[in-house]
């Protein structure tokens, strides 16, 4: 008995209880279709993720106190001095930017409307650093550094809270920790998540964070510092010479280990990569459980319709099949309706991931589902995989019935 | 003498057989020793009242069954210790079967039912022709694609003996063939039997209670309680 030929029996088989075919393919149809939206969610918002990390740049590196691999007693604070001597050319000519950061929570009404969010307190080309671009108004300047101007460029989000718009800002007054600030300039939305939106942040001078908003035990102290690489090439000859300056300034002797830490966007990503990636595994994997109650309900079904067709395996034993030209029938049927329910799977996964990431575009976060053939082949794999192991049992109990008992079977 | 000697051979030789059954926790006796010779190109009947092991015995002729001792020779090949998938083979090629509700699949047509046992078969060669060559020869080969279901008991009958025919087998074996017909249908079916048995020499064996039938045949072979009543009586 050919393959050819037992796939045609099959389908003869299947079209002839179509109702009972179609719910148990079902099954399949729901469990493919979880794993399949899963994984091409899963694989939109890494892109998604991944797309709003590198719009900050992939040449910048984050410089934090301390050393979390050593043990360093005191380490010394990080400065807006760490900051100017960063800004050394000569010593830095890979360095291209410098932004220290301090960030604090604080309240900034406007007229009646008051709200708690998280000032950014940055140097004036922190917009240069982290790829911030505006929708209105210009970022503050170098000048309103210098001059701890009561400055402040509102983040979309934040104006929308406050004044319910996003446009015509400029020139009006915002009150940040009960000081009043001009806004001068209104950022384009970045996106974001539930914890932290940089749509929802308001950014002012750092000097006018540090007069104004949040007075420091540590004169000049900073939460981090921005640094902007050349590009992304010369990240490491920056990383190399921002050490060396920051040893120095730190006063640090050859024997002691670093003060402070740095990071770049590269581990970031690789961090947010691998994190997304395990939460996209660990969905499937639940998605997968889907599959395999779909796959006993095709077990259930073959093993009814072995007892059904007794008497037709009877008479095939009769007529010269073999044990495997019985089993070869049975998982024929089994393997069809689950290849072929994880092929309406597929589109019914691509279905609902065009729906959930509809969904969460409508609600302000862009998610673009990607079906990769990878995951496409994988479920179709493991559809037919499902078939031929949940299909095995009723199979050989077919083929090893016996003859003349089931040609009996009433 | 060639010629004699060939048909001196039995074609089915049964010596000594036995089938028990365990029945629960005792065993019953099905058959008790049955020796039996049939030559090729007769037609004999089996006959017995219900119980008395004809249906074990049709069983163990047909190869669907093993004995519980005694030795079966079908066509010279000693049959009763092979294996399950070698006794499917000889089913295949030597025997064909014919059962009282005809046994044919109702999803596909009279064509596709005959083809069944050459699928089964190593030689799928011109299988359609073949097929319709064995309807033809029952008088069905204008009927080739009716379903089961679109033909008269009778017809369907006849498209289960083409389908036993197809193989050329050794020996057909007809399980109360005319059980579920009525009298016309049961005397066409019958008259075909004995057609294929006078003119293609077919060798037939035939289990049945009723007497007319069993008295189309050469011989009858009575069973009573699992052993032969009247051996080899010759009508």
């Amino acid at each position: 008995m050919k393959i050819w030929q037992a796939l045609k029996e099959a389908i003869a088989s299947l079209s002839a209880n179509r109702t009972r075919s179609f719910l148990t393919v079902l099954g399949i149809v729901i469990g493919v279709g979880a794993v399949i939206g899963v994984l091409s969610l899963g694989q939109g918002a890494e892109a998604s993720i991944i797309g709003q990390i590198e719009s900050i740049g992939t040449n910048v590196i984050y410089v934090f106190r301390g050393n979390t691999l050593e043990d360093v007693t005191n380490p010394n604070s990080l400065t807006t001095a760490d900051a100017d001597a960063l800004a050394n050319r000569t010593r830095a000519p890979h360095i291209l930017n410098i932004s220290p950061v301090l960030s604090g929570q604080s309240s900034v009404r406007f007229g009646d409307e008051s709200t708690q969010t998280s000032i950014m307190g940055v140097a004036e080309n922190y917009a240069e650093v982290t790829g911030i671009e505006l929708s209105e108004g210009s970022f503050f300047t170098e000048s309103n550094v210098t001059n701890r101007s009561s400055v402040v460029v509102l983040g979309p989000k934040l104006a929308e809270r406050l004044t319910g718009r996003q446009t015509e800002l400029v020139g009006t007054t915002v009150h940040i920790n009960n000081y009043p600030f001009r806004v001068v300039g209104v950022t384009k939305a970045k996106g974001g998540n539930q914890f932290s939106s940089p749509d929802m942040d308001a950014y002012i001078p750092i000097t006018a964070m540090q007069l104004r908003v949040k007075r420091q035990t540590i004169p000049n102290a900073v939460d981090f510092l921005l640094i902007q690489a050349q590009d992304s090439q010369s990240i490491d000859d920056a990383m190399q010479e921002a050490k060396s300056i920051l040893r120095t300034s730190h006063r640090l002797s050859s024997r002691q280990p670093d003060d402070f830490t740095m990071t770049n966007q590269q581990d970031v990503l690789s961090i947010a990569n691998s994190i997304t990636s395990i939460l996209t595994i660990f969905l499937a994997g639940i998605a997968g459980i889907s599959l395999l109650v779909g796959g006993i309900g095709i077990m259930n079904i073959m093993l009814v319709s072995v007892t059904e067709r007794t008497r037709e395996i009877g008479l095939r034993k009769a007529l010269g099949a073999r044990k495997f030209d019985i089993q070869l029938q049975f998982l024929t049927e089994s393997t069809l309706l689950s290849v072929f329910g994880g092929l309406i799977g597929v589109g019914f996964g691509w279905l609902l991931g065009e729906i959930v990431g509809a969904i969460a575009a409508n609600s302000g976060t862009p998610l673009v589902p990607q079906i990769s053939l990878n995951s496409v082949l994988l479920a179709t794999l493991f559809s037919l995989a499902v078939g031929i192991f949940f299909g095995w049992y009723p199979a050989l109990r077919a083929a090893n019935l016996e003859p003349v008992e089931a040609l009996r079977y009433e | 003498m060639e010629q004699t000697s060939q048909a001196s051979m039995p074609v089915i030789d049964v010596r000594n057989l036995t089938k028990d059954y365990r029945l629960g926790e005792i065993m019953v006796p099905a058959l008790r020793g049955i020796d039996l010779q049939i030559f090729p190109g007769e037609m004999v009947a089996i006959m017995g009242p219900s119980g008395s092991g004809k249906s074990t015995l049709m069983n163990m002729i047909g190869c669907l069954d093993s004995p519980t001792s005694g030795e079966y020779y079908l066509d010279s090949l000693l049959v009763s210790d092979l294996k399950d998938d070698e006794l499917a083979i000889v089913r295949n090629q030597k025997i064909g079967f014919v059962f009282q509700n005809y046994n044919l699949l109702p999803r596909i047509d009279a064509l596709e039912n005959v083809t069944l046992p050459i699928r089964y078969s190593n030689n799928t060669a011109n299988m359609r022709q073949r097929a319709e060559a064995a309807l033809q020869s029952v008088g069905l080969g204008d009927r080739i694609h009716h379903k089961p279901n679109q033909l008269s008991g009778g017809q369907q009958q006849r498209v289960a003996i083409a389908r036993a025919l197809v193989n050329e087998p050794a020996i057909l074996l007809a399980d109360e063939p005319t059980g579920n017909l009525d009298s016309q249908s049961g005397k066409e079916v019958m008259d075909l039997l004995l057609n294929l048995n006078q003119q293609q020499n077919t060798t037939i064996v035939l289990v049945t209670h009723d007497p007319t039938v069993a008295a189309q045949a050469k011989r009858i072979v009575q069973l009573f309680d699992g052993l032969i009543k009247t051996p080899e009586a010759v009508s």
